[in-house]
């Protein structure tokens, strides 16, 4: 006979060996259970410490450092964060990122929730639609940065013709500095079709019974929209938010392709030069590796503090129904 | 206890990580090959930035390959990637040679990424002499020659011969020896309809040709040993002043940039066939171009002209450069000296004559940066008629006086910073004077900086 020592608060406890054997064998099939799950989920674990981790802790330790990638790096403590301090690029670059942001995110939530409540309508049509509208999103973004120059342009470009039809004298979304945003915004609409996909799946996991019960309680369509609908995809249209947020500081290809890239390799116009693009133009044209890995690091804080303030947010707003 | 020690040594062994990760194979420079131009050479030539696949390309190719004997030529497809290089450099593999833009040259020599070429021309031969100055100039930081240079960019005064004569204009109005004259023809030539642009009366080209109309006013933007900049000079104040009004005249860049944007530029529909372009100065190879999709366009051409009517061209074009860290700088030395021998260039030339003959066109010259080269070329050129052949007669006069920005090691800073103030000022966010003003610090402190660590050893 044994006497197992007592837990903290708890009796001592009698057993007999046979159970201390069963013990045993349970740890050894957690074990295995453990090494198991190890190994299954030890590709994307790799993955994350090779190319997210470590990229990640080197860029941070390279942002303290003078390194332009030919030379060995130069420790320069926390110069590269305060030249960043008094470079007008950086503001200019981040002003463009948040008036960008700002604008484009809510723009895209908007548009995206619309189509997907008319999706939800459309019946057997909806699967057709959804495809259509989803197509876009696999175009890729260097060639929508081309097209965007295309259809845009001020001269002849589809959209003033358009415009023009309903004379309308469209604006020159492509070389005037107030309407290159916008024209960007309108432009990252294209890709709608994934944040679509989304919020339709959330729509048809309303349970219906709650709008048979509002029907009966004589509620109406805006009364219905906001006391279930929304308070119901609350979760997808959060998770849409932040996603989309995160995407848009991070805005790059399109702007890149269309504004500094093969097509304007000496014009460019600041009203698109977002902080990737410029972060992107101090490791490789100007070879201020160790400054880009500080800007990086600085776009990170700025992404982390805006999820922050959004999740404090959706404590108010977003609807779990595993929350009681 | 215990805890502590395992965070230290995790800290101790992170540190040891990241700071030999990051290992650099420039700075030293160092060039210990053996240069005889009769030597039999072997091993691998990994070619990064050489993607020409036209005949002009694969006989010079062809013709090299031949003097390297038992050498095995890997060309790695595509134009330079600043990125894929450095990714090579970092890993400790980089290309046996380079091929990059002239004007790249300065920042990748004042950071060790490639090797002086001295002791590579000596060893091998290669006649200096014949290669144009200005080209050389570009490729020479701090009396010392990094990179073998390779054709020649000139610009040409190209403009719609019908719209000048109905217009009452000649070429002389638009070449810019007389600027008032060529904003008058400017304003001639624009057309408008219901508002918008119908005719681009004349393109200064801007932001690209700002150096060029600085030099045609008898400035630079630089000086010749390439240490000081003269952005805010009266000069470039005055020559970018001139050129925004040209566009100013014609309802502001944002309206003539919209309406190049949407031309057919290499097609059959171009801005010189549809006539909806007066004037302007462009690189020769676009005579090319329109010989060749609209053989029929209303072309007149002439050189650019400085203020006292001198022809005049800002020169660009490319370099063969060996990277640090090469292991077989041998035969990359004698790579480039036989793609840009004379030799290679007639056998160029001659493939270029074959295949325009295949196609009825005349063969209008190659400009390769070699002098002796150039020339006998030229002789081989063969008469499209009227206009073409004034074009290829403004194309070499311009060749023959050509100036160039000294190779420095912030080139692309000075670049930047060059063209961020020409764009301010197009998009009608500062005054010429304000904007080269910030330009010139912003391009001086980047000089200085560079300087600094070339003269310091780099960054060793």
């Amino acid at each position: 006979m044994t006497i197992a020592p007592a837990r903290p608060g708890g009796r001592v406890q009698e057993h007999s060996a046979a159970p201390g054997e069963r013990e045993r064998g349970r740890r050894r099939a957690r074990r295995r259970n453990v090494l198991s799950a190890l190994l299954f989920l030890s590709p994307w674990m790799i993955g994350f410490v090779v190319f997210t981790a470590w990229p990640m802790i080197y860029s941070g330790y390279l942002s303290l450092t003078d390194y332009d990638v030919i030379n060995d790096p130069n420790f320069v403590g926390f110069q590269n964060y305060v030249e960043m301090g008094s470079d007008p690029k950086i503001l200019l670059a981040l002003g463009n990122t948040v008036f960008f942001t700002l604008l484009q995110v809510p723009l895209y939530v908007i548009v995206s929730l619309t189509l997907a409540l008319l999706l939800d309508r459309a019946g057997r049509a909806s699967g057709f639609f959804r495809t259509v509208f989803f197509l876009p999103k696999m175009t890729p973004p260097v060639a929508v940065g081309v097209l965007f120059l295309l259809l845009f342009n001020g001269q002849n470009g589809l959209l003033n013709t358009v415009l023009g039809w309903f004379g309308i004298n469209g604006p020159a979304w492509t070389t005037d500095p107030a309407w290159v945003k916008p024209g960007l915004i309108l432009m990252s609409l294209w890709t709608v079709g994934a944040s679509i996909i989304i919020l339709l799946a959330a729509l048809r996991n309303v349970p219906t019974e709650l709008y048979e019960s509002a029907k009966l309680d004589g509620a109406g369509f805006w009364r219905t929209s906001f006391s279930i609908t929304l308070p119901m995809i609350s979760p997808a249209l959060f998770f849409v938010i932040i996603v989309n947020t995160i995407a848009a500081l991070q805005t790059f290809d399109e702007a890149y392709t269309a504004f500094f890239g093969a097509g304007n390799t000496t014009y460019s116009n600041d009203a698109a030069l977002f902080y990737s693009i410029y972060l992107f133009q101090q490791a490789f044209e100007f070879l201020n590796m160790g400054y880009a890995s500080a800007m990086a690091w600085g776009l990170f804080v700025v992404i982390m503090i805006v999820t922050a303030i959004q999740l404090i947010v959706s404590r108010r707003f977003v609807y779990y129904e595993g929350d009681r | 206890m215990h805890r502590a020690r395992i965070g230290l040594a995790l800290a101790a062994a992170t540190a040891l990580a990241l700071s030999g990760c990051a290992v650099g194979t420039g700075g030293a420079a160092s060039d210990d090959a053996d240069y005889d131009p009769d030597a039999e050479l072997s091993g691998d030539l990994s070619v990064m930035g050489f993607s020409g696949v036209d005949e002009v390309a694969t006989s010079r190719v062809d013709y090299a390959k031949g003097e390297l004997g038992d050498v095995k030529v890997k060309l790695i497809e595509g134009d330079l990637d600043i990125q894929q290089f450095l990714s090579a450099v970092a890993s400790g593999e980089p290309p046996e040679l380079l091929y990059a833009d002239r004007d790249q040259v300065g920042s990748l020599a004042a950071r060790g990424a490639i090797i002086p070429l001295d002791r590579c021309i000596d060893g091998e031969g290669i006649e200096m002499e014949q290669f144009r100055e200005s080209a050389v100039d570009q490729v020479t930081l701090d009396g010392k020659v990094y990179g073998i240079p390779e054709f020649n960019q000139v610009q040409v005064t190209m403009a719609n011969a019908d719209l000048l004569s109905a217009a009452g204009l000649t070429i002389e109005d638009v070449n810019g020896s007389d600027r008032e004259a060529m904003t008058a023809a400017n304003k001639a030539l624009t057309k408008s309809d219901g508002g918008s642009l119908s005719v681009i009366g004349v393109d200064s080209k801007l932001p690209e040709f700002l150096p060029l109309w600085v030099a045609a006013a008898g400035g630079s933007l630089l000086s010749e040993d390439g240490k000081t900049a003269s952005l805010d000079s009266q000069e470039a104040i005055d020559s970018l002043t001139w050129a925004v009004g040209i566009y100013d005249d014609q309802g502001g860049f944002s309206a003539v940039k919209a309406f190049r944007d949407s031309a057919d530029f290499f097609g059959e529909g171009n801005q010189f066939a549809t006539n909806v372009l007066g004037a302007m100065p462009m690189e020769q190879w676009y005579i090319n171009v329109l010989n060749e999709v609209s053989p029929d366009a209303p072309m007149a051409f002439d050189t650019v002209r400085t203020t006292s009517g001198d022809p005049i061209a800002f020169a660009g074009g490319s370099a063969w450069a060996i990277p640090s860290g090469t292991k077989n700088a041998a035969a990359a030395c004698r790579w480039a000296k036989a793609m840009t021998s004379v030799d290679a260039w007639k056998a160029a030339a001659e493939a270029r004559i074959s295949a325009r003959e295949a196609e009825g066109k005349p063969f209008t010259g190659i400009l390769t940066g070699n002098t002796t080269a150039d020339e006998q070329i030229r002789e081989m050129v063969t008469s499209g008629g009227e206009p073409w052949d004034s074009g290829i007669e403004a194309m070499y006069e311009a060749n023959d006086h050509t100036v160039s920005l000294p190779a420095n090691p912030a080139d692309a800073e000075f670049e930047q910073a060059m063209q961020d103030a020409v764009n301010s000022v197009l998009n009608g966010q500062a005054t010429p004077e304000e904007a080269l003003g910030k330009a010139q610090e912003t391009a001086q402190k980047a000089l200085d900086e560079g300087w600094k660590k070339l003269e310091d050893g780099g960054d060793q």
